[in-house]
């Protein structure tokens, strides 16, 4: 392990960058791989198809959330798919979607959408609970329907709870499209699990990039979810 | 609590003595606590008390170094208390604050154990402490194996006092320890613990916002202005008689005379002589002792002395004292009532006499609101303060 | 390839060869599965039970100096966002392959939800029972030892669940990492498409989930018998 060359990583790290910034022929022979065009492009299709996921995820978790939230009811339900839903692996996931349904980007975003919607059922769902009560009284007190009362007090205070969990999913999301060349679709994963192709250069590279796409998702919600928070309501320790 | 019990007090009170104790906190114009001065003899409740932000808690928590001294010192039988490690200073002394704040994790039995253990207290030891301390505040012993979620909040408070006797300090410290309760709870803590104080005679320092509890329970007052400083360390009659400044007065209160009454007993005072008449007795007889007595209504007694009721004016035109007279005898006032609490049953029911008895029911004489007030404008009000110990009513 | 055809004409011969679900294959070819499954149980409770070490000190180290919470918040955070496959390959050129590598990753992964709710729980303690326990003279290893501590626990062991659920999770990517585990069974060769091999090797792993958090649970449960008192 660390025992010959201690300090020899740091030129395997260069190299990576270099193959992010230059193409090279394949280990396999016959293309050219690398250079900034192939991984914008795998990185295009990463953003792709981790966005088509959180989107569908919010579509279909965050109004079930509002709802849930709102009666009040099913507290067991959000709290159960939340602790399944972690328990699963995503790689198990994944490989149950080829399996069942073959290759293909459609049947990736399935998956990533069920990985994707627990982080955000929960948070939306426990956003709205936590809204003060007298709030929420005193806006029934003046006359607002059971939607407006959703509209424009539980879903602007449950914003910060919500972007919460938008972020633990975008985060997971983007973590688990690394696997997804597995089902044919190629993201920047593909440098990862196809070494024999790209070379221990390339595999660096893509782990580098994944890292980095992963942070930059990651620091994009945190500042989305401090934006939401409503002027007026001071922020807690809560991030 | 019963009267008879095993000692738990074995080591002697201690003496406290503020010298010039200051606390001052950084960027605050006013002293926390302002060069208090004034010693607490072994053996007595000191009471502190005034305003939020006067520094009452300030001082106590000085004691016990749970705040350090800015300036000046705090002597505990004459030893500064900078001598000692803190940890060690508190494990000498008992500390009951306002939430009380049981260990919500151990049973009742492990929270009072807690200094005792720390003291390095064998198991059995320990185990025969938690049965006594259970025992001194009218506990039952079974609840040693309880959590503090299971008990109500006078039964916390009482393990609280538990706890801080616990080890057997010769010094308690005790912050609002009653404020957390209900009125009507507070008084019967605030006279079990008056009791139990005359049993065990510990040295107390007893903060509190309160007025009137710091008349009923202390031996002597510190009335503390804001900006930490001392307006008067008085005995509680002192206070009310001779109130040191303004802020003295204004918050012992314009109903000092009123006060006064917690302060007096019902023994104290003459109190009225009424006709008395026996069952069966002729009614002329009755009559012919109604001018030598103070009030002209007769009261019906029993063969042993016990007031049966009071005869009306239709009861007086029959032949014999009725068995059962017209108006009933209450308010019944026990002789060791405080006044204030006589005073309160007397105006509460509807006639104007109470007639009063002793520990066995039998008839001492009469109260009346007139004798009350009368004697509270008389000079002698003054020399019938009763032992603070004995303060306690039923 | 070969062999794994051969063993998988061996039971339930339509079944397999369709392709369908037949559970009558999985407990028959059990023992395939059994050296995975100690892997993926070592890994995770490794893993998890290092993060506790690490999160605890860092703790106890913030417990005096509430300023350190704020950059180790963020740093474990860091690490929390980095896709684990992703740290498996970062520390390739350092650790190089084999359960150490994996190891490293999954221990990273657990520290911030391990830590921020052993803080929680501290914090969450009465302030009056740690005010009480001061000034009855416990010092101040004393209180959090015996008072401090022993009232966290659910919240620290609701971090340690959250934390092992998703270990088990991501030890499935172990195998990446050259460090074995159930990923194992549903990566190499062509076992992506056989579908009774991936739901065995997922269904193993939600029920080790499952198992591990029922476990930790009754630890819980065990260690706080005031928690089950009636309250009056």
């Amino acid at each position: 392990m660390m025992v010959d060359l201690p300090l020899g990583f740091l030129s395997d790290f260069s190299e990576a960058f270099d193959f992010i910034f230059n193409t090279r022929e394949a280990q396999t022979g016959g293309v050219q791989v690398g250079g900034p065009a192939e991984v914008l492009e795998f990185t295009w299709e990463h953003v792709k198809v981790s966005g088509a996921a959180i989107g569908v995820a919010c579509a279909v978790a965050i109004p079930a959330g509002l709802a849930l939230g709102h009666a009040g009811k099913g507290e067991l339900l959000a709290i159960s798919i939340s602790n399944i839903g972690r328990a699963v692996p995503s790689l198990a996931l994944i490989a149950f979607f080829v399996a069942y349904l073959g290759v293909g980007f459609t049947n990736v975003t399935l998956a990533l959408v069920l990985l994707a919607i627990p982080p955000i059922l929960t948070n939306t769902y426990v956003g709205v609970r936590q809204v003060d009560r007298d709030v929420i009284d005193a806006g029934r007190g003046m006359g607002l329907n059971p939607q407006q009362v959703v509209r424009r007090i539980e879903l602007p205070l449950a914003l910060p709870s919500i972007f919460g969990g938008i972020r633990t999913s975008a985060v997971n999301v983007v973590a688990t499209a690394t696997i997804a060349p597995l089902a044919g679709v190629l993201t920047l994963g593909d440098y990862i699990l196809s070494a024999n192709v790209y070379g221990q250069d390339g595999r660096l590279a893509g782990a580098i990039l994944v890292a980095l796409l992963a942070l930059c998702v990651e620091a994009a919600f945190a500042g989305l979810q401090r934006l939401s928070v409503p002027r007026g309501l001071a922020l807690g320790d809560h991030i | 609590m019963a009267g008879d019990r095993p000692s738990s007090s074995g080591t002697a009170a201690s003496s406290v003595e503020f010298r010039s104790a200051t606390k001052r906190y950084h960027g605050q114009a006013d002293a926390a606590l302002e060069d208090l001065s004034l010693t607490v003899d072994a053996g007595e409740i000191c009471v502190l008390v005034g305003p939020s932000g006067c520094g009452k808690t300030t001082a106590l928590r000085l004691v016990n170094r749970m705040i350090e001294l800015s300036e000046g010192d705090i002597l505990i039988d004459g030893v500064s208390i900078r001598t000692r490690p803190a940890a060690e200073l508190r494990r000498d002394i008992g500390y009951v604050i306002q939430q009380i704040g049981l260990f919500p994790h151990l049973t009742i039995g492990d929270n009072i154990g807690v200094v005792p253990r720390l003291l390095g207290w064998d198991r059995a030891r320990i185990a025969r402490r938690v049965a006594e301390m259970l025992d001194l505040v009218s506990l039952p012993a079974d609840m040693r194996d309880r959590f503090p979620a299971q008990l109500s909040g006078g039964q916390r408070q009482r393990i609280g006092v538990a706890r801080a006797l616990a080890a057997d300090p010769p010094l308690m410290l005790m912050d609002e320890p009653f404020g957390a309760i209900d009125p009507i709870n507070r008084e019967r803590l605030q006279n079990q613990f008056l009791r139990l104080q005359a049993e065990i005679r510990k040295t107390i320092l007893f903060v509190t916002h309160d007025i009137d509890e710091a008349i009923k329970m202390g031996d002597r007052v510190a009335v503390m202005q804001k900006g930490g400083v001392l307006a008067q360390y008085a005995s509680p009659a002192e206070l009310l008689m001779n109130p040191a400044n303004d802020f003295v007065e204004d918050f012992v209160g314009a109903d000092r005379a009123l006060k006064r009454l917690a302060l007096i007993r019902v023994r104290d005072i003459d109190l009225w002589k009424a006709p008395l008449a026996q069952v069966g007795e002729p009614t002329a007889a009755v009559r012919g002792r109604i001018p030598e007595a103070d009030l002209p209504h007769p009261l019906v007694v029993d063969g042993e002395g016990r007031p049966v009721g009071w005869m009306s004016e239709r009861d007086l035109v029959q032949e014999t004292v009725p068995a059962k007279p017209d108006s009933a005898a209450e308010p019944l006032i026990e002789i060791d009532y405080v006044l204030r609490d006589a005073l309160s049953d007397l105006l509460q029911s509807d006639t104007q006499y109470g007639p009063v008895v002793d520990e066995r029911g039998r008839l001492a004489g009469v109260l009346s609101v007139e004798i009350i007030s009368h004697f509270l404008n008389s000079p002698s009000a003054t020399e019938h303060i009763s032992d603070p110990a004995a303060r306690a009513t039923a | 390839m070969l062999a794994q055809v051969e063993i998988r004409e061996r039971s339930g011969d339509s079944c397999i060869a369709r392709n369908d679900f037949c559970p009558g294959w999985i407990v028959d070819n059990f023992d395939r599965y059994t050296d995975p499954l100690a892997e993926h149980l070592f890994l995770t409770v490794a893993a998890v039970a290092c993060g506790f070490v690490i999160a605890f000190t860092l703790a106890l180290l913030a417990r005096r100096r509430r300023w350190i919470v704020g950059p180790i918040v963020g740093v474990t955070g860091v690490l929390y966002t980095l896709p684990s496959l992703a740290v498996f390959f970062l520390l390739l050129p350092i650790t190089g392959r084999g359960t150490t590598t994996a190891l490293i990753a999954l221990t990273a992964y657990t520290l911030q939800i391990i830590f921020r709710n052993i803080i929680t729980g501290l914090d969450n303690v009465p302030p009056d029972a740690r005010d009480a326990g001061r000034g009855m003279g416990l010092t101040d290893r004393q209180l959090l030892w015996r008072v401090e501590l022993p009232l966290a626990v659910p919240d620290i062991v609701a971090g340690l669940r959250i934390a092992t659920t998703t270990t088990v999770g991501l030890a499935t990517l172990a195998v990446f990492a050259g460090a074995g585990g159930l990923g194992e069974q549903i990566v190499t060769g062509s076992n992506i498409t056989f579908k009774t091999g991936v739901v065995a090797a997922g269904g193993l792993a939600v029920l080790l989930a499952l198992v591990l958090d029922v476990v930790l649970l009754t630890v819980q449960r065990l260690m706080t018998p005031w928690r089950r008192a009636q309250p009056a």
